[in-house]
């Protein structure tokens, strides 16, 4: 199964070979990650995307944890979360199949963030599925190249304001 | 007044209390070493940068302190790295500050220039490399923090020359802050209820306690436990000394070279209360049989410990002093009803266990038998609560089977990591930190020879370890397992070309003794305690004795090999 972990680190030098280490030393596949600091300067936020059956999630999350520059672990299993992936799409985009590539970006509500005579470079955000769906329209007229950001993901707040 | 990093590294280890340090110069500590003579502080000048580290090891084990270890860049710091990964194997204090090049030349494959920070992550609980003189401190100060603290373990402090060189304000920090660490030390009633509701409907319960038990000084804690719950008590290699071995509940190691008792007791366990251990493969033998019938109760401080190898019941997280400290409470509050006659059927059935097949060998009149020497070492020292050290192999299971421990810190084994060389630096960290003990390290032709450069450190400081080499010439447990699963094809394990140890003993102005029959091995062990210098015994031992009963790997710990 696939899993998703947040984890908030310290932002340090040599934190991300540690929490990479971790992963390769034991054996457990990365599938995504991305980093990136947040609104504490000191802290970076871990967007990680692994497989593993149950007892291979529970070793990494405590594994996780151990690290000492590892402040917090947030098991996405546990909670609802919103995730969302970037992909930028170089699609050829020739006089005949232009209008085509644009039809499709205008449904994803991606943008065009490039042009040349015969290539069309788009930005398009969404879930997996979603990044997926695009990428198998835009493959028949022709993907030159793409580059996906992974996952980030965010846990969703309450949708009850009651207080307690 | 502003200090250079140097002086900020004596002040920070006096803050820590540390008396010893064992290392070996070089160019990049050489600030540190200059300022060294100013400070009230003994260093131990080693021969080989692993053997500081585990002299370190054995002076954490057998004193409880943190061990300091003090090398150079580059080659200085890699030789560290298997003693570093002995200590974290066995989750054992210790903190080594290595060398480096200037900061400017990080990075340009300067002269005696290694990543040592990066080559040793994965086997430290934590390691730095300090950039700015007026961090050094705080470093410091958390580096013994974390190696002492929670799951114990090596840290390495990586010190660049240029660093060392600088000047800061040096205020020795009182707080440490540290967000991503909070070790779980003390463990939830609610858990250790539980445990105790489990262990009250157990008939056959078995208490399976490790280095955990030693660590956190609850030797006394686990006997009383094992007492008040008549509950059979085994250890793991690491744990012995954890429970005083004459004892009428003892069940001896259990695992790959476990006692058949032990391994019996544990296999027809309802109830297996583990403490301070965690399932190794040696212990486990084959996963799906280990324990087939029992509920299991762990309590581990390390939470990653928990349901590693083995589904467990009752997890309890917390240090286990705590644990059993809090589950006496509640048996002393609570005493099990009828517990004499509800206990004797299983300790009848233990007891036959015990008779039917007990640790054995026969000592005929030719040849010295290896665990012969081991149990006359402990009839004749064990009056002087000596401290054994041992090497890795054959030597190392004699040492578990045949020499019975009574007290913690007794011991000193790589139980986990399994480093041949370790027993006589090991030995000789001990006897720096106990001058007037006896320290004894029980080793094998093999082992001995990995880290034998050290004897010249002993006899130097005036460290008088005694070493009794098993002299089979053999790296003798490969050669076990060449004659059970290999068909006796004794492939590059042969050590007959060895150099003559009582010579060699000489050459480096120790004592050299030398047994080949059965009736010299009194008077030489006797000759060795009374010398008052290192002493190196040859003890030749019969060439192809296997250490009994075995288990071979991957098997359940039932199929023992008894003969």
């Amino acid at each position: 199964m696939r899993h998703t972990l947040g984890v908030l680190v310290e932002n340090q030098p040599g934190v991300l070979s540690r929490v990479a280490g971790l992963f390769s030393g034991r054996g457990f596949n990365i599938e995504s990650l991305t980093v990136a600091q947040t609104l504490d300067p000191l802290v970076s936020h871990i967007t990680l995307v692994t497989t593993g059956d149950e007892t291979i999630m529970e070793q990494i999350v405590k594994q996780l944890n151990k690290l000492v520059n590892v402040i917090k672990v947030i098991d996405f299993r546990e909670v609802k979360f919103v995730d969302r992936e970037m992909a930028l799409i170089k699609v050829k985009a020739e006089a005949h199949t232009r209008a085509e590539v644009l039809r499709i970006v205008d449904i994803f509500r991606g943008k065009v963030v490039d042009v040349s005579p015969n290539f069309l470079t788009v930005e398009v955000t969404g879930d997996e599925g979603k990044i997926q769906a695009i990428l198998d329209l835009l493959a028949q007229l022709g993907i030159v190249e793409v580059v996906r950001t992974g996952r980030v993901a965010i846990a969703r707040s309450k949708k009850n304001n009651k207080k307690k | 007044m502003k200090l250079t990093g140097a002086q900020i590294f004596f002040e920070s280890l006096k803050a820590e209390g540390v008396e010893v340090i064992f290392g070996l110069p070089g160019g990049a500590v050489i600030d540190i070493y200059d300022e060294m003579p100013k400070h009230n502080i003994r260093h131990i000048l080693v021969r080989h940068e692993q053997g500081a580290t585990h002299m370190a090891d054995g002076y954490a084990r057998a004193t409880g302190k943190v061990g300091v270890c003090l090398v150079t860049s580059g080659p200085g710091a890699t030789n560290t790295v298997t003693g570093i990964a002995t200590a974290y194997c066995d989750s054992i204090p210790i903190v080594v500050f290595t060398g480096q090049v200037p900061t400017p030349l990080i990075g340009n494959d300067a002269f005696q220039e290694a990543d040592i920070v990066g080559i040793t992550r994965p086997c430290t609980k934590h390691n730095y490399l300090v950039k700015d003189v007026r961090d050094l401190a705080r470093i410091i100060r958390e580096a013994f923090f974390l190696a002492r603290s929670g799951r114990p373990g090596p840290i390495l402090v990586d010190l660049p020359k240029d660093v060392i060189a600088s000047k800061a304000e040096f205020k020795y920090p009182k707080n440490i802050s540290m967000k991503g660490y909070k070790p779980t030390t003390e463990a939830h009633m609610g858990q250790i209820k539980r445990a105790y509701a489990t262990i009250a409907k157990s008939k056959r319960p078995v208490i399976y306690a490790g280095g955990g038990v030693i660590l956190s000084s609850a030797a006394k804690e686990l006997k009383e436990l094992g007492e008040r719950l008549k509950c059979p008590v085994t250890t793991t290699l690491m744990g012995l000394g954890g429970f005083p071995a004459p004892h009428e509940l003892w069940l001896g190691m259990l695992g790959m070279h476990g006692t058949f008792r032990a391994n019996m007791a544990v296999a027809s366990a309802d109830m297996l209360i583990s403490i301070g251990a965690r399932f190794d493969d040696r212990v486990t033998g084959k996963l799906d049989e280990f324990a087939p019938s029992a509920k299991i109760i762990h309590i581990d401080i390390d939470p990653t410990s928990i349901s590693k190898n083995v589904r467990v019941d009752i997890p309890i997280v917390g240090d286990c002093k705590d644990a059993l400290k809090k589950l006496l409470q509640l048996v002393k509050e609570n005493p099990l009803e009828d517990l004499e006659k509800q206990r004797q059927p299983w300790l009848d059935q233990i007891q036959k266990w015990k008779e039917t097949y007990p640790l054995a060998y026969e000592q005929k009149n030719d040849l010295i038998k290896p665990q012969y020497v081991v149990e006359m070492l402990y009839k004749l020292c064990k009056d002087k609560n000596p401290i054994i050290s041992t090497e890795v192999g054959q030597n190392q299971m004699w040492a578990a089977q045949y020499y019975h421990y009574s007290e913690p810190r007794t011991l000193l084994t790589s139980g986990g990591l399994g480093t041949m060389g370790y027993g006589m630096p090991a030995a000789i960290g001990a006897q720096a930190g106990f001058p007037e003990r006896l320290v004894i390290d029980i080793a094998g032709d093999g082992s001995i020879q990995m880290c034998i450069q050290e004897l010249t450190t002993a006899v130097e400081n005036n460290l008088p370890v005694k070493v009794a080499i098993l002299n089979n010439q053999y790296l003798g447990m490969v050669r076990q397992w060449q004659q059970l699963f290999y068909e006796r094809q004794y492939c590059a394990t042969c050590l007959k070309m060895a150099p003559d140890f009582v010579k060699l003993a000489e050459a480096y102005g120790a004592v050299g003794l030398r047994a080949t029959k059965p009736n010299e091995v009194e008077k030489v062990i006797l000759e060795a305690i009374a010398t008052p210098r290192p002493v190196l015994m040859d003890f030749v031992v019969n060439p192809e004795e296997c250490v009994y009963p075995m288990v071979p790997a991957g098997a359940a710990t039932t199929q023992m090999i008894l003969v």
